[in-house]
């Protein structure tokens, strides 16, 4: 299958100030993919050249075969959705919502069909003469996404969408819009810097990075679907802005005997090759890694914070790890715990709460890794 | 002091302020009033009758009427690229560009009348220089008491106006509204004509009716600039009052004049407050761009070149037609200073910048005195007295200059208040006129001292002056200065409530700015360019002390 959009070396600055460097991505008909990266990063500038509200310094974006860089905003049959929706203050629901389908010179009955058919989409019936400043901030949202859908655009654009609402009700409307997107199988571009929003709506996550300071504007680190990404997080970089605190640096040692039918046990397991890498901890099998790394290279290796089981102290067996307990909080499903190991190595883990009793702070325990939540990743070049 | 005394004290404050504008306000319009219903004493309703039974109220009623709409009209049409300019395009030069816009807006009528003259007079700076080039023998520009010459001044006023108050809001107005338009299939046009215009609407409004409301009133610009064949209202005021000594007739105009006043100030309040439509408000850093295409830098470049064309060149006219020719090029300054006349009744011109600059002081100290207490009281906790209060204090805004002056020849010249013959009259008369201003300028910066601040400052030690002085003085010592600096200014280029009530060997700059353009003669001509010359370097100064100083917005409309 041809991709519908694909953005090729796109790069874009401002006096002073880089955007993007050669950013280029593709993407499928009927795909949502999330455009995900800290603020700052360039992409709402890169949401915005491919709507055409921005034009790139070099690179180009082509649309259905097209380059479209001489195409103007408005002919260009794409939806939208504004950070605090820019909804028209001065037009009812229903105005809102008919304005991209009055541009288009459709007749007034086909309009007001139109017009119910999208506010039932996304459960606003009746909702017409309502003003949009009386509405709350989830009923904002749900005019804004009707009216971007409203003219049936080629590609829909949602540049933090639910970014202006408080926790819950963004918990709520992350799956919703997912259902709604997918229900009318528009194809999607959104943006956000909440993983959990990318990861509940997208089929595909692109994950951002820029350097301003060192003059680099935003690029593609890794893409992938929710879950690749998550696992097997490609640099240091995406590691950490997904919330990884458990990076260690260490050594691939070479295999011999049962360790290396061990290993290719567990690896046939989880699908993926497994390593045993040799840390200031200790030697730790790592199962879950996407590359393929040679015995001797030195590697970063990722710890995921579900890794961890608390077993008792003085255990001892393959990925058990010594150490003490500095602190626990409880969360609810888990204790967030931070234990301390030799070689000086901290660990933020999440511990189970039904398994074990945690030792006092300061106290002894021993901590089981599970092979299949260790990533092995290149170091970051420096 | 005990409960009952401070409350005393309190009620002598209000009193103060109160007093001052009952007795030289109030007690002067109801004057006016009286004048117009019982001249004799007895009820006659003969002066209001006449205002249709003669055609000089309808003329002038008609004139004035359509006079303001065109003349607001051509403001709009020239303002409106440029407040979109303003608004939209981060350039150099911007923030003293936009302070440029208002010098116009400071400037005394006489000046703006003696600099349109000076520009395209038939005596003018465009004309000599046609007649040279061509080598013509009589002005080819004639617009010398036409109505274009009037129509043009009032642009020149007022197009701040319209930068300030349509450029603000626009400037604040979300681009992403129009963007998000302009997503959904809107091409430019319908896209400013749709969105854009309905939301600026409130603030087009506003700016238009306060343009309405300026050039409604407008008295000096008509009676320099159209000559005797136009007559505003204003002027018939004068024409009745001082020419045909009709003072029945110009109270019956005068109560008009502040009733049609008071109807386009309510219209134009409510358009205010129906302009608070809840919008997605954003800095105005956030909405402007640098110009980068070649259209935008063409399109930046001749708007606001053809703005600076249009609000410098009258006033760089007005300082080289101040120049004599020849050598001597600094005569006209000199001449205002000799009495060629050699009589013993003659004043000197020059005389006239002293009392100026007397009354200026004057003034200043009273208005000072009267509006400090009137903001300071009003700026308190809403109680009966500061609700009265609000209104009695705005009232004066919607008084022309001419109907107080005129009110004072009704008032002032008998017992109990006999003060014509004194010069004082003057200057009190500009403390009224520059009295709203005042108020409004102080008001908002001593309503914005948060009373939390007086009591950090007295929890960590500070007796009760020393935290007047370390938390309150600082803020509203700027705000004071340039209230100051309002009145100066105001009373420096006060025209139509002087020219009423001055004493003839007590003449102001505008009057013998006013006096010299109506006499034949290059010598009259040139004192007249030399002595607005003059007039527009103090104002000009004091502006731009005023823009120095002054806090935030404080001093917008």
């Amino acid at each position: 299958m041809a991709p519908l959009l694909t953005v090729t070396d796109v790069s874009k600055s401002y006096p002073g100030l880089p955007v993007l460097k050669e950013a280029s991505f593709a993407v499928d008909p009927g795909e949502i993919i999330c455009l995900l990266g800290p603020s700052g990063c360039g992409k709402t500038t890169l949401l915005r050249i491919v709507a055409g509200l921005e034009t790139p310094d070099t690179g180009t974006v082509t649309f259905a075969g097209r380059d479209v860089h001489d195409i103007p905003v408005h002919r260009r049959n794409f939806g939208f959705m504004f950070q605090d929706y820019a909804l028209f203050p001065h037009k009812d629901v229903a105005a809102n919502v008919a304005f991209g389908l009055r541009m288009q010179g459709l007749p007034a009955s086909h309009i007001a069909g139109r017009v119910q058919e999208m506010l039932s989409l996304v459960a606003l019936d009746g909702y017409e003469r309502r003003r949009v400043v009386e509405l709350s901030g989830g009923e904002q949202q749900r005019v804004a996404l009707a009216r971007s859908l409203a003219p049936r655009p080629q590609l829909l654009m949602l540049d933090e969408p639910l970014g202006a609402l408080d926790r819950a009700l963004r918990e709520q409307l992350m799956n919703e819009l997912r259902t709604i997107l997918k229900r009318v199988g528009v194809t999607a571009l959104y943006v956000t810097h909440d993983q959990e929003e990318a990861f509940a709506v997208s089929d595909r996550v692109l994950i951002m990075r820029a350097r301003p300071e060192q003059g680099e504007g935003g690029w593609i680190e890794q893409e992938g679907t929710p879950s690749e990404v998550y696992r097997h997080p490609a640099t240091e970089y995406v590691a950490r802005f997904l919330g990884f605190r458990n990076l260690l640096r260490g050594k691939v040692v070479p295999l011999h005997g049962d360790a290396a039918e061990t290993l290719h046990a567990t690896s046939l397991q989880s699908a993926t090759p497994g390593y045993r890498v040799e840390t200031a901890a200790g030697t730790l099998v790592a199962a879950d890694s996407a590359g393929e790394f040679a015995a001797g290279e030195v590697v970063t290796l990722l710890v995921r914070p579900e890794a961890a089981d608390v077993r008792q102290p003085g255990e001892r067996g393959e990925n058990l790890l010594p150490g003490r307990l500095i602190s626990a909080s409880f969360r609810g499903s888990y204790y967030l715990i931070q234990t301390e190991h030799p070689g000086g190595v901290t660990l933020i883990c999440e511990a189970s709460t039904t398994d074990v009793e945690l030792p006092p702070a300061g106290g002894p325990l021993t901590l089981h890794l599970d092979p299949t939540a260790l990533t092995l990743m290149r170091p970051e070049a420096v | 002091m005990d409960r009952r005394s401070a409350a005393l004290g309190r009620g002598l404050l209000y009193l103060l302020p109160l007093g001052f504008l009952g007795v030289f306000f109030f007690y002067p319009l109801l004057a006016v009033v009286v004048q117009s219903f019982a001249p004799g004493g007895r009820l006659d309703l003969a002066p209001i009758a006449n205002l249709w039974r003669e055609p000089y109220f309808g003329r002038a009623l008609w004139f004035t009427t359509w006079q303001a709409t065109l003349s607001t009209a051509v403001t709009l049409a020239l303002g409106m690229p440029a407040a979109f300019v303003f608004a939209r395009y981060r350039f150099r030069g911007k923030t003293v560009l936009r302070a440029l816009t208002t010098i116009p807006f400071v400037l005394p009528a006489m000046v703006v009348a003696a600099a349109f003259t000076a520009l395209l007079g038939s005596r003018g700076w465009l004309n000599s220089l046609l007649m040279d080039w061509f080598d013509m023998a009589r002005a080819p520009v004639r617009l010398q008491q036409t109505i274009w010459l009037v129509l043009l001044a009032h642009a020149f006023y007022n197009t701040t106006v319209v930068v300030r108050i349509v450029g603000g809001f626009w400037s604040n107005l979300d681009t992403r509204l129009s963007e998000a338009a302009r997503v959904l299939g809107g091409n430019r046009a319908r896209v400013f004509f749709e969105i854009t215009l309905p939301l600026l609407l409130p603030a087009v409004a506003a700016a238009g009716l306060l343009i309405f409301l300026f050039c409604f009133t407008s008295f000096g610009v008509i009676l320099i600039l159209g000559g005797p064949r136009f007559a505003t209202l204003e002027v018939e005021i004068y024409r009745q009052a001082v020419a045909l000594f009709r003072l029945p007739e110009a109270s019956a105009i005068a109560l008009a004049q502040i009733v049609l006043t008071f109807v386009v100030m309510a219209i134009y309040t409510r358009a205010q407050a129906r302009a608070s439509l809840p919008l997605n408000l954003r800095p105005a850093a956030a909405t402007e761009i640098p110009p980068t295409t070649p259209a935008h830098k063409v399109f930046v470049g001749l708007t606001v070149a053809g703005l600076l064309l249009f609000l410098v060149s009258p006033l760089v006219a007005l300082a080289l037609r101040s120049l004599a020719e020849g050598d001597d090029a600094l005569r006209y300054f000199r001449e205002l200073f000799v009495n060629r006349t050699n009589s013993l009744f003659y004043v000197p011109p020059g005389l006239a910048i002293r009392n100026s600059v007397f009354f200026a002081l004057i003034t200043t100290v009273l208005a000072l005195a009267i509006g400090t207490l009137t903001a300071a009281l009003m700026a308190r906790a809403r109680t009966l007295g500061t609700v009265l209060l609000e209104p009695l204090v705005l009232l004066p805004l919607g008084t022309s200059a001419v109907t107080l002056g005129f009110g004072y020849l009704l008032t002032m010249g008998q017992p109990p208040l006999n003060l014509r013959a004194s010069a004082v009259l003057v200057p009190i008369a500009h403390t009224l006129v520059a009295f709203p201003f005042v108020v409004r300028t102080l008001l908002p910066v001593m309503r914005g001292i948060n009373p939390d601040w007086r009591e950090a400052a007295a929890v960590l030690g500070a007796s009760p002056w020393t935290a007047w002085r370390e938390v309150d003085l600082p803020i509203v010592g700027r705000a004071l200065l340039v209230a100051a600096l309002f009145a100066f200014t105001t009373s420096m280029g006060e025209f139509g409530a002087t020219l009423l009530i001055a004493r003839p060997e007590f003449p102001t700059m505008p009057l013998v700015i006013y006096r010299l353009l109506g006499q034949p003669g290059a010598l009259n001509y040139g004192q007249a360019m030399a002595m607005s010359t003059l007039l527009m370097l103090v104002c000009a100064v004091a502006f731009v002390l005023i823009e120095r100083f002054r806090v935030g917005q404080v001093g917008e409309f």
